[in-house]
């Protein structure tokens, strides 16, 4: 029996969605391994003295949430255990509402945390790579104020910072354009900031080339597998590794159709050689 | 006037931002960061336009009966009570016109935008981006046959990296002795994206970038005019 | 009443879901209900996020404190209501100002960024010793240089493809290849950690609370 073409889609739908939420409930445990990018992301996160400065900049959306979330607060979460002073901004306007929310999280698990003094959310600017180069020479212009209004030199965390080389590092959590390479571009290549990030899984292998004898990016957390490496580097085991088991399983079905799609194409030519 | 100007415009800032870059002492610094000032406030109010221009065909589809017009109804109501509630109640950290929405705030757990960020709109863009797993899925039997060496390396590649880059690579081939460590999936899929991958990206990029830098000399030399729209 | 209110976002939100992936079927007026309104609060944020967070503090706030140190930025302001003329036609040719002076300002500082970060980087960094390290290393590297020289030559398209050359732009072919593979599989990672998103929601965040 021929299944007809609208019946197979929506069965390899039904298989998919299967494969992702059988190993959300049932956890296989699979071992996750670390790989050379995340692990120099880490070493440079965790490598900086206390009380340093340094930028995180949220540039994406609730679209790309659940890959790019994960990481933002692995690494937030890393920063402020090492006693590091966190500036966010963001390229993308809902960007700044993610950061509200990784802080809003972070400040219920560590009540000590200030925000002003150990963290501040800039919030969003629009301009892309002109307003980072103008972040280059001077952030208190772009931004006068914090998300909340309070005047930026009324900030204690702002202390000392006019542009971006006051930054032990630049982090940018991406997931397009604006993001990790316009910061590239001009944080480290134009100011000579030591830029890293996170990408998303769909953008990581066309930053991949930054990372270079340059150190034009140095080192990237790619998609949720990075995400929860970084969990698993920093030993707090959180949402990203919770979801490794699943995307395994749903890789190896998509395999799979790989596989069939390929015999049966192969089938279909031998037949028809045969007639 | 109408396009003499304009065209001036640009070759005059393009050419002081490359200026700028080599000599960035006065005068030319200090022009590059009000430019970069101004760009930023520019940029905010194209983003206005952006919206307004949505607004303006949506109200256009709806005047003219156009197919589904039924449903733009929904789009400019959605747009008009987000910027009602933006407006009025603020935003987490921002008053609006009716101050701060405290007694909002304490009988709905946030200000009425946050509700509809948090509620509907992150909720609405997850599922519609997440859509694509299941269409990917569907690509990859459909699409990805294996006839030609190129669709073949293409295919080997895509399978490598698929195992490689979950737990369950590092489950299949982790007994492996250190020896043949080169052939732990992880490990391939790292070698992958390390050298082929950036060998071809690094490609794409250089020859992109040159086509960029082309494009952008054609702007400021007054050359590529397409932006400035017909008449 | 902040309980029932979360308890409602629990299900607008799943509700929403559900609506989306009723698409996966076919088409419907669920779906498309749910897209409009994904498509006009996503306008009004960016519309109330720009107001807030650009306007009115780089723009409003800084005249408005100390006129004299920013008069100057009358002038964008000037530009940025030029550009709104846009949405009239008679007088849309206003708004050919704001824009040339964004793309050039654009064209100017990509003929710079792109130049030093996406060519001249790239080509210093594919300047190595590629017999350098361990054999996996050199056998890498040599792919590296190779590859990248290859793939430059496939995109090279004021030569014929033939002879030596040819054989150059061939081979970076599959270099390509290689790329759009793996590109692939991690397009296939990303799309699926979305939907691992998506599920967390509706078995941990939605399912447990589905009485309020």
């Amino acid at each position: 029996m021929k299944m007809s073409p609208e019946n197979t889609r929506r069965t390899l739908f039904t298989l998919i969605l299967i494969g992702v939420a059988l190993p959300l409930i049932f956890k296989l445990g699979l071992p996750i391994e670390s790989s050379e990018n995340v692990q120099m992301v880490y070493d440079l996160v965790n490598g900086q003295p206390e009380g340093s400065h340094i930028l995180l900049s949220f540039d994406y959306d609730p679209a790309s949430k659940p890959e790019l979330h994960p990481m933002a607060y692995a690494v937030a979460r890393n920063a402020l255990e090492r006693k590091y002073k966190i500036v966010c901004t963001a390229l993308w306007p809902m960007g700044a509402s993610l950061c509200a929310d990784t802080f809003k999280r972070l400040k219920e698990e560590m009540p000590g945390i200030e925000d002003g003094v150990d963290y501040v959310n800039l919030g969003f600017k629009a301009g892309g790579i002109v307003t980072i180069q103008k972040m280059g020479s001077d952030i208190r212009d772009v931004y006068p104020a914090d998300m909340s209004g309070t005047p930026i030199g009324e900030l204690p965390i702002m202390d000392g910072i006019r542009n971006l080389t006051d930054f032990a590092f630049v982090y940018s959590f991406s997931a397009g354009a604006p993001g990790i390479k316009e910061w590239v571009m001009v944080a480290h290549d134009k100011n000579k900031v030591i830029t890293t990030g996170g990408a998303t899984a769909v953008s990581a292998p066309a930053i991949l080339p930054y990372i270079n004898e340059q150190k034009q990016l140095h080192g990237l957390l790619g998609g949720l597998k990075a995400a929860a490496e970084y969990e698993k580097l920093s030993g707090h085991i959180d949402i990203a590794t919770s979801g490794m088991d699943a995307q395994s399983i749903a890789h190896l079905i998509i395999i799979l159709f790989i596989a069939v799609g390929n015999i049966q194409y192969h089938l279909i030519r031998k037949r028809k050689r045969g007639e | 006037m109408k396009r003499r100007i304009p065209l001036l415009i640009a070759f005059f800032v393009g050419i002081l931002v490359i200026v700028a870059e080599f000599i960035p002492h006065k005068p030319f610094g200090t022009l590059t960061g009000g430019l970069e000032d101004w760009f930023m406030i520019i940029a905010g109010f194209a983003i206005i336009l952006g919206q307004m221009n949505l607004i303006k065909v949506h109200v256009l589809k709806i005047k003219h009966k156009l197919p589904n017009w039924q449903y733009f109804i929904v789009t400019i109501v959605s747009f008009a009570v987000m910027v009602i509630f933006g407006l009025f109640w603020g935003t987490e950290d921002n008053a609006g016109i009716l101050g701060a929405g405290t007694s909002l705030v304490q009988s709905i757990g946030s200000k009425p935008f946050d509700y509809m960020f948090n509620n509907v709109y992150q909720h609405l863009s997850a599922s519609m981006f997440s859509l694509l797993a299941f269409f990917i899925a569907s690509a990859a039997y459909r699409a990805f046959i294996g006839r030609t060496t190129e669709s073949n390396l293409l295919l080997i590649a895509a399978v490598l990296v698929m195992l490689g880059r979950t737990s369950l690579g590092s489950f299949l081939t982790g007994w492996l002795p250190d020896a043949l460590s080169f052939l732990h999936l992880p490990n391939l899929a790292e070698f992958i994206m390390k050298y082929p991958n950036t060998a071809g990206q690094r490609a794409i990029m250089i020859c992109a970038g040159l086509g960029i830098i082309g494009s952008s000399l054609r702007i400021i030399l007054g050359i590529e005019r397409s932006y400035l729209g017909g008449e | 009443m902040v309980h029932f209110m979360n308890w409602l976002g629990l299900w607008i939100g799943a509700l929403l879901t559900f609506g989306i992936y009723s698409f996966l079927y076919k088409d419907n007026p669920f779906y498309k209900v749910a897209e409009q309104i994904f498509v006009g609060l996503s306008a009004g944020y960016w519309f109330v996020y720009t107001i807030y967070f650009i306007l009115i503090p780089n723009l409003f706030n800084k005249l408005s404190a100390d006129f004299g140190a920013h008069w100057l930025l009358i002038v964008p302001g000037i530009l940025g209501i030029l550009m709104l003329t846009q949405l009239v036609p008679k007088v849309a040719w206003l708004s050919r100002y704001p824009i040339a002076l964004m793309i050039g300002t654009t064209a100017g500082i990509s003929f710079m960024r792109y130049m030093k970060s996406d060519v001249l980087s790239q080509i210093t960094a594919t300047m190595i010793n590629p017999f350098n390290g361990s054999a996996v290393e050199i056998v890498g590297q040599l792919l590296l240089v190779v590859g990248t020289i290859c793939g430059v030559i496939y995109f090279f398209f004021s030569k014929k493809h033939e002879g030596a050359f040819g054989v150059g732009a061939k081979v970076g072919i599959y270099f390509l290849m290689v790329s759009f593979g793996a590109a692939f599989g991690y397009t296939a990672m990303a799309r699926i950690s979305l939907l691992i998103g998506r599920l967390q929601f509706l078995l941990f965040e939605w399912a447990p609370n589905i009485l309020p």
